[in-house]
């Protein structure tokens, strides 16, 4: 009996051993992933680095034909398309988690909205790209005839739109998951006091889930910033620093997209390899601070 | 566990990936790998892949050889040749000196047929219009702002044209179709050839950049007053409004296969690597180019067998013959006589060692 017992504990040692060692295993390999990706573009982009120095990152003009590269305009693009978005998208996010966390957590109504919404996640961008330009575009259009601007259609507001609706599903799916988990007895103890459901939302619901609601639009803005093919359809794709949220522009995902599979030359190829080792490091930057804001709210 | 331990073996693993990586990039392409011994392997140009498309299906039935060709774009398939894990490439514009120079071994340049590049425009009841090398130049720095200005008006008499602003809709991507009219604008027009210039991306001076000639049609579709340009086979499919250009002798010709095959009835080099813009053809449109298939001179190389360089030269030789049948029904212009001519002497310079295949 008793070698049996050890037999079986031997097993049990070793499935447990295996089922760590696997999790371990996957964990690695996704930090080795990501370190070895941002060494093979510094690696790529070395010859860029060497040639154009700092003026990668602040000169205007991306001229391949020339041989000049400044990533600037594209850097502007990116930063004011994925905020923008993000500013468009922020209130009808939290209106529709509140909406699902709080007012529908059951049934068939929260249920068809929830599939709905992840659905939009699940929407290949280029067909959002179409949609934009096709329904959206011909609206922007009418719009800045009357707000008398050149009526391009496209450009950085257009990109805007479609990255506010392709983004949402993100911070909705965790949004809604914090706010559903609110402690009743916390709403319960307002409820009592003579709170009405607003004030428990405003008062209750909104503070306890802030670092949540945050996380959640982060992991949107990360989304928005890389964004390549339905802003590429939508942005006008023009080498100029945009001037206003009508202008057209370009960001750093699509002029990749755009140019990497005709570009000859070795600067050039190691110009847009250093431009996606740039908007790699923005995207981390931006990570790392949203993740010292979540820090401070939970505070 | 402790991180801290796993930060260095991390480190290493990731530099390990990183090197790894670099060597496939060195052998670049070995994607289009030998899958069947017997296949001939091409890459290259996508502009002319439905032609090659039609003519290799046509060879494989009537001579039983398979040719598997991947349209990855012109960049992509000099690239495969150079690295030489393909028997031929494809390329819209000819090589440049720089590019041959290092290039491991001579190559040559055949023609196969002719593409053109059409002006087109969006504008009310759609008009044929004609475009003068100056006036289609300043349009697109961006110096003639309207529709009406006289500049227009005076070449194109009793066409009403509308006081719209003119909205320039250029390529986002790089191509080779950017490549011909810039090639043909830096021709014309010196102040384009100081700037932007001729390449396959450019910085534009004016307008929007839209992705590949649906893009490109798509906006100019839905843009009232603006102007682009694609290629002619995309119009011809779609019935697109095509602009008549002036060419170097002084006549308006419109795009067509007929007037592009025109284009290079003109005093050809002996290597091929000709820009057909801007060409003294009178009957010629001033916006075309010939589109290459790319060999080595000398086909013996590494491990490769005399068979299958003959294979790829007696594939290539039926392209220029027999295979320019097709052309024209799927939208492509054939090659003048002269210019099979001269493709079929420098096929006949191609050897396997000191040995002629033709």
């Amino acid at each position: 009996m008793i070698p049996a017992i050890t037999f079986k504990n031997n097993g049990i040692n070793f499935k447990e051993k295996a089922f760590k060692k696997t999790l371990t295993l996957s964990a690695i390999v996704a930090v080795i992933i990501l370190i070895a990706i941002f060494f093979t573009l510094l690696i790529n982009s070395f010859p860029s680095l060497k040639a154009l120095g700092t003026g990668f990152f602040y000169d205007k003009t991306w001229d391949p034909v020339a041989d000049e590269y400044g990533a600037l305009p594209f850097l502007v693009g990116t930063l004011l398309t994925s905020f923008l978005a993000l500013i468009i998208s922020t209130p009808f996010s939290i209106a529709v988690s509140i909406f699902l966390g709080e007012y529908y957590k059951k049934g068939i109504v929260a249920e068809t909205f929830k599939n709905v919404i992840d659905l939009l996640a699940g929407i290949p961008s280029v067909i959002y790209g179409f949609w934009g330009l096709f329904v959206l575009v011909p609206i922007v259009r009418i719009i800045e005839m009357k707000l008398n601007v050149p009526p391009y259609g496209v450009g950085i507001f257009t990109s805007s739109i479609i990255l506010a609706i392709m983004i949402l599903p993100f911070s909705v799916s965790l949004s809604r998951q914090v706010i559903s988990m609110v402690p009743d007895h916390l709403k319960e103890a307002a409820y009592s006091l003579g709170a009405t459901r607003f004030e428990v939302i405003t008062k209750i619901i909104i503070p306890y889930t802030k670092s949540g609601l945050f996380a959640g639009l982060l992991l949107a803005l990360g989304r928005a910033l890389g964004e390549t093919m339905a802003v590429t359809m939508l942005i006008g794709n023009t080498h100029l620093i945009p001037t206003g949220i009508f202008s057209p522009g370009n960001t750093m995902a699509s002029v990749i997209a755009n140019e990497f599979s005709e570009a000859t030359g070795k600067l050039y190829t190691s110009a847009l390899i250093e431009m996606g080792l740039f908007l790699f490091v923005v995207a981390t930057v931006i990570n790392i601070i949203g993740k010292q804001i979540i820090k401070r709210f939970t505070l | 566990m402790n991180f801290r331990k796993l930060i260095l073996p991390l480190l290493i693993i990731a530099f390990a990936l990183v090197s790894c990586g670099d060597n496939h990039s060195e052998k670049e392409g070995s994607n289009v790998s030998n899958q069947n011994d017997e296949a001939i392997l091409g890459a290259g140009a996508t502009f002319p892949y439905p032609f090659y498309s039609k003519v290799f299906d046509v060879y494989n039935k009537e001579k039983g050889i398979k040719v598997n060709y991947q349209s990855i774009g012109s960049g992509g398939g000099i690239k495969q040749l150079q690295n030489k894990t393909v028997d031929f490439g494809a390329s819209d514009a000819p090589m440049g000196d720089e590019e041959l120079s290092k290039s491991p071994a001579p190559i040559v340049h055949i023609p196969t047929c002719l593409g053109a590049v059409i002006i087109t425009y969006n504008l009310p009841g759609n008009p044929v219009l004609k475009f003068t090398p100056d006036m289609l130049a300043n349009i697109f720095l961006g110096k003639i702002k309207k529709w009406n200005d006289p500049n227009i008006a005076s070449i194109n008499p009793g066409i009403k044209l509308p006081d719209l602003p003119i909205s320039i809709v250029h390529r986002s991507d790089g191509s080779g179709t950017t490549y011909i009219f810039s090639d043909y604008l830096s021709k014309i027009s010196a102040d384009w050839n100081t700037k932007p210039g001729k390449g396959k991306s450019l910085n534009w001076p004016a307008g929007l950049g839209a992705k590949g000639n649906e893009g490109v049609s798509g906006l100019i579709k839905q843009t009232p007053g603006s102007i682009g340009y694609v290629e002619l086979v995309y119009a011809l499919q779609n019935k697109m409004p095509a602009a008549q250009l002036k060419n170097k002798a002084g006549n308006f010709v419109a795009a067509s296969l007929q007037s592009s095959t025109a284009a290079a009835n003109i005093d050809l080099p002996a290597d091929m690597r000709v820009s057909l813009t801007n060409t003294d053809a009178a009957n010629g449109y001033p916006i075309c180019s010939f589109t290459y298939l790319l060999l080595y001179k000398d086909q013996k190389y590494d491990s490769r067998t005399e068979a299958s360089a003959k294979a790829t030269v007696d594939l290539v030789n039926y392209v220029i013959h027999d295979g320019q049948k097709y052309a024209e029904s799927l939208g492509y212009a054939p090659l003048p006589e002269a210019a099979v001519k001269k493709a079929e002497e420098i096929l006949k310079s191609v050897t396997y060692g000191d040995k002629p295949l033709q």
